[in-house]
């Protein structure tokens, strides 16, 4: 699982498993990380159904950086919802590893969020209650009991500050999200997202709210990321510039796949 | 994990908490202070029944009484057995007092209790209320020479009380002294009149005289009575004693005598000692005589035998006897169109039923309070749950489940109904401890008493501190407050995480 995919090499075709028990089909590909077949999405709007996606078909290589790009309202951001299961799709499925995940229940797909994927948001999104050490060690804290992060702290607090330096903002441990610059926040909120060694990183609009050489240095993060650490990141943008930064980059016009 | 550090943090953040946190500690405080002070006075006015009444009371239905004490007694001793420790037969008679304060009389309504001095204080703590130290040790109803208490005794801190001067010159040196006015007030009234028809001296001898021999007040005294002190005093607001009649002092009773048709004797009584047991309907009402000379003046003795007729035998029951088993034993034993046996609850059952209902009035009204306090943590924790609506979705989004997010709020409700009903426990448990100060302080701003001595017969606010009460009002308030949170809890856990993410 472990093998780096080229996307430009021809790809096997994707075998969607029959039933909806997800977990007990076997993978298809080791390749493919994540896939969608026929996603749709609409969201009602008093009586109204407006769509969003309308049938996206969609195969996300291991290790690849893969960019959505777009003009707003176009439903990229609803597509990232969806793989990272914080939503349901109307129709359709998504895979994960080769396991059907979008109709998993609510239990299994809040670990699958808390274990597998790393987000990252736009607005950042960190708790203002919680320092930034805090909000970096959420996802463990989420995970665990009490009493087994009480005996698992040290190696916890040993891997967010091993972030947290690798994102580059060590000297702000003790401070609040309200105290830190936005590229800060963005930082920590990247180093949230790797805590818990996810396999694939959802990036929505990362740099959306940053200037261009704030945003530079937060894909060059994520640039390393995917070459040192093999990761599969999965970013959504409209910034043509940034977009230029990944492997491959698909483009969703009105709720469709236009060009890759 | 991060249930407990968000809980803490909200705690620690949102002062808006603090505002539940003080409606359930002021609902807390207030209904540890008011449980208290009912206590208090339930456990006061408990032992001031008790102690003037004995534990039983064995009744003729009669008012002219049953004879024969002995026999009865000796018939309750056969059935009730260990349970008695002591018994006293007592007769009670509705009469009119006639107080004369300068040459006004004061008429007071009472109830007459004739009293074995001998057998009395065995069954009632009455011995212990009376003023002079010796009766205590042992009633006499012949006046004493002096040494009247002039500081309450059953007080124990004399700083705080006012003293009763008048009852300095009680006793022999003062009835002497008011012997003697009436003798210079007579001897006016004589010189003033020239009309000497009165002086003759073989004209019928009146009153007193009849008797055939001069009464000197001087030396003499009649038949002792001692009295409440409700029923020759008064007491003003600021908790100083006022008497009317001291002991020394005669009084004039008249009752019905134990005959058909009834009819009204008057019976001369000097005060030998006064009483009070600061149950103030006994205070104003009870009187005791020698139960010889009230059945004597009654003719409840029977002529062949000697034996005196009762209307009721006071029975004293051994520690840990169950009153309410003797009593139905008792009252199986004896007819029940002749006799009732009642145990001292009984006798004021609808008293104590009205303290113990007015607590419990109390205690909903208090505990609604709370339950207002919960509403306002219902409506501060649904805007929290709004406020925090994109954090909600955040810990969503890093894998929180709904159940998680759920006991965040109900947590931090938890949290609040601890700590909130923890600092009113405390806060209540520190004004109790000094609720005297706290009323004197508010009765000198308002410039009302705020606890009338005179009302109540105490000088101070009895307050009992329940252990248990004070666990369940705090039980109560914690359960309230989650109570309340459960709903914006609730509604936290189902906030869909993209919606609660795009929330601005």
């Amino acid at each position: 699982m472990s093998s780096v995919t080229d996307p430009r090499q021809p790809r096997p075709a994707l075998r969607i498993s029959e039933g909806t028990s997800a977990l007990a089909t076997k993978p298809v590909s080791p390749k493919i990380k994540m896939a969608t077949r026929q996603l749709y999405k609409s969201y009602q709007k008093g009586s109204f159904g407006i769509p969003v996606l309308q049938g996206i078909d969609l195969e996300i290589y291991e290790g690849e950086f893969l960019a959505i790009v777009g003009s707003s309202g176009c439903g990229k951001s609803t597509l990232l919802h969806l793989l990272g299961t914080l939503d349901r799709p109307d129709a359709g499925e998504v895979h994960f590893d080769g396991y059907r995940i979008d109709n998993l229940p609510s239990a299994s797909r809040d670990l699958l969020r808390n274990k597998h994927f790393g987000m990252i948001f736009q607005f950042y999104h960190l708790l203002p209650e919680l320092t930034a050490m805090e909000n970096v060690l959420a996802p463990a804290l989420i995970a665990e009991s009490t009493l087994s992060y009480w005996l698992r702290r040290g190696e916890h607090h040993r891997r967010a500050v091993e972030l947290m330096e690798l994102v580059g903002i060590s000297h702000r441990v003790k401070h609040k999200p309200r105290e830190l610059s936005g590229g800060e926040m963005q930082r920590a909120a990247i180093a949230r997202a790797l805590l818990n060694k996810p396999r694939v990183l959802l990036a929505d609009e990362p740099t959306g709210n940053l200037d261009r050489s704030t945003g530079k240095q937060i894909m060059k993060i994520l640039g390393e990321l995917n070459q040192r650490e093999k990761l599969t990141i999965v970013m959504v943008t409209h910034d043509p510039w940034i977009a230029e930064q990944a492997d491959r980059t698909v483009r969703l016009v009105e709720g469709r796949i236009q060009g890759v | 994990m991060y249930k407990l550090l968000l809980c803490w943090r909200y705690l620690r953040t949102r002062y808006i908490a603090l505002v539940c946190i003080v409606s359930v500690m002021l609902g807390v405080a207030t209904m540890i202070v008011v449980n208290s002070v009912m206590a208090g006075f339930t456990h006061e006015m408990q032992a001031r029944i008790n102690g003037m009444l004995g534990d039983l009371i064995f009744e003729s239905r009669s008012m002219d009484g049953v004879l024969d004490a002995d026999a009865h007694m000796k018939k309750i001793k056969a059935i009730a057995g260990d349970a008695i420790v002591g018994m006293s037969p007592t007769v009670h008679v509705p009469g009119l007092m006639y107080i004369d304060v300068n040459d006004q009389l004061l008429t007071r309504q009472i109830t007459l209790v004739g009293i074995d001095e001998t057998t009395y204080s065995s069954v009632s703590a009455f011995g212990d209320y009376l003023q002079h130290p010796a009766n205590r040790e042992q009633l006499s109803f012949s006046l004493r020479n002096g040494g009247y208490d002039i500081y309450d005794h059953q007080v124990p801190d004399q700083s705080t009380q006012k003293p009763r001067t008048q009852m300095e010159q009680a006793g022999w040196w003062y009835r002497k002294q008011k012997a003697m006015l009436k003798k210079q007030r007579q001897m006016v009234a004589d010189s003033a009149s020239p009309d000497t028809s009165q002086r003759n001296p073989f004209a019928t001898p009146e009153g007193e005289e009849a008797q055939g021999r001069d009464f000197d007040m001087a030396t003499e005294q009649h038949v002792g009575i001692v009295l409440g002190i409700g029923v020759c005093g008064y007491r003003s607001a600021d908790g100083s004693d006022h008497f009317v009649a001291l002991p020394g002092d005669d009084v004039r009773v008249s009752f019905p005598k134990a005959s058909l048709p009834p009819e009204a004797i008057n019976e001369f009584y000097t005060i030998t000692d006064i009483y009070e047991s600061k149950m103030s309907e006994y205070d104003a009402s009870f009187v005791f005589v020698p139960l010889r000379e009230l059945q004597k003046s009654r003719g409840m003795i029977d002529p062949e035998t000697g034996k005196g007729k009762f209307s009721s035998i006071q029975i004293k029951l051994a520690p840990g006897a169950k009153a309410e088993e003797v009593r139905d034993a008792l009252q199986d034993a004896f007819p029940v169109q002749f006799y009732v046996v009642s145990t001292w609850r009984d006798k004021q059952g609808p008293l104590l039923a009205a303290v113990n209902m007015e607590t419990a009035v109390l205690n909903v009204l208090l505990f609604m309070i709370i339950a207002v306090a919960g509403f306002g943590i219902f409506a501060i924790f649904l805007m929290i749950v709004v406020e925090k609506t994109r954090d909600i979705g955040i810990l969503k989004s890093l894998g929180a489940s709904g159940s998680g997010v759920m006991g965040i709020f109900l947590g931090y409700g938890l949290s609040l109904g601890i700590v909130g009903s923890g600092v009113g426990a405390v806060l209540g448990l520190m004004f109790v401890a000094n609720i005297n100060e706290i009323a004197d302080i508010l009765g000198r701003i308002t410039g009302q008493p705020v606890f009338d001595p005179s009302v109540y017969y105490f000088y101070k606010i009895p307050t009992i501190v329940a252990p248990f009460t004070v666990t369940w009002i705090c039980l109560g308030a914690i359960l309230i407050a989650v109570l309340a949170s459960v709903f914006p809890a609730l509604r936290a856990a189902n906030l869909h995480p993209v919606r609660a993410l795009r929330y601005e």
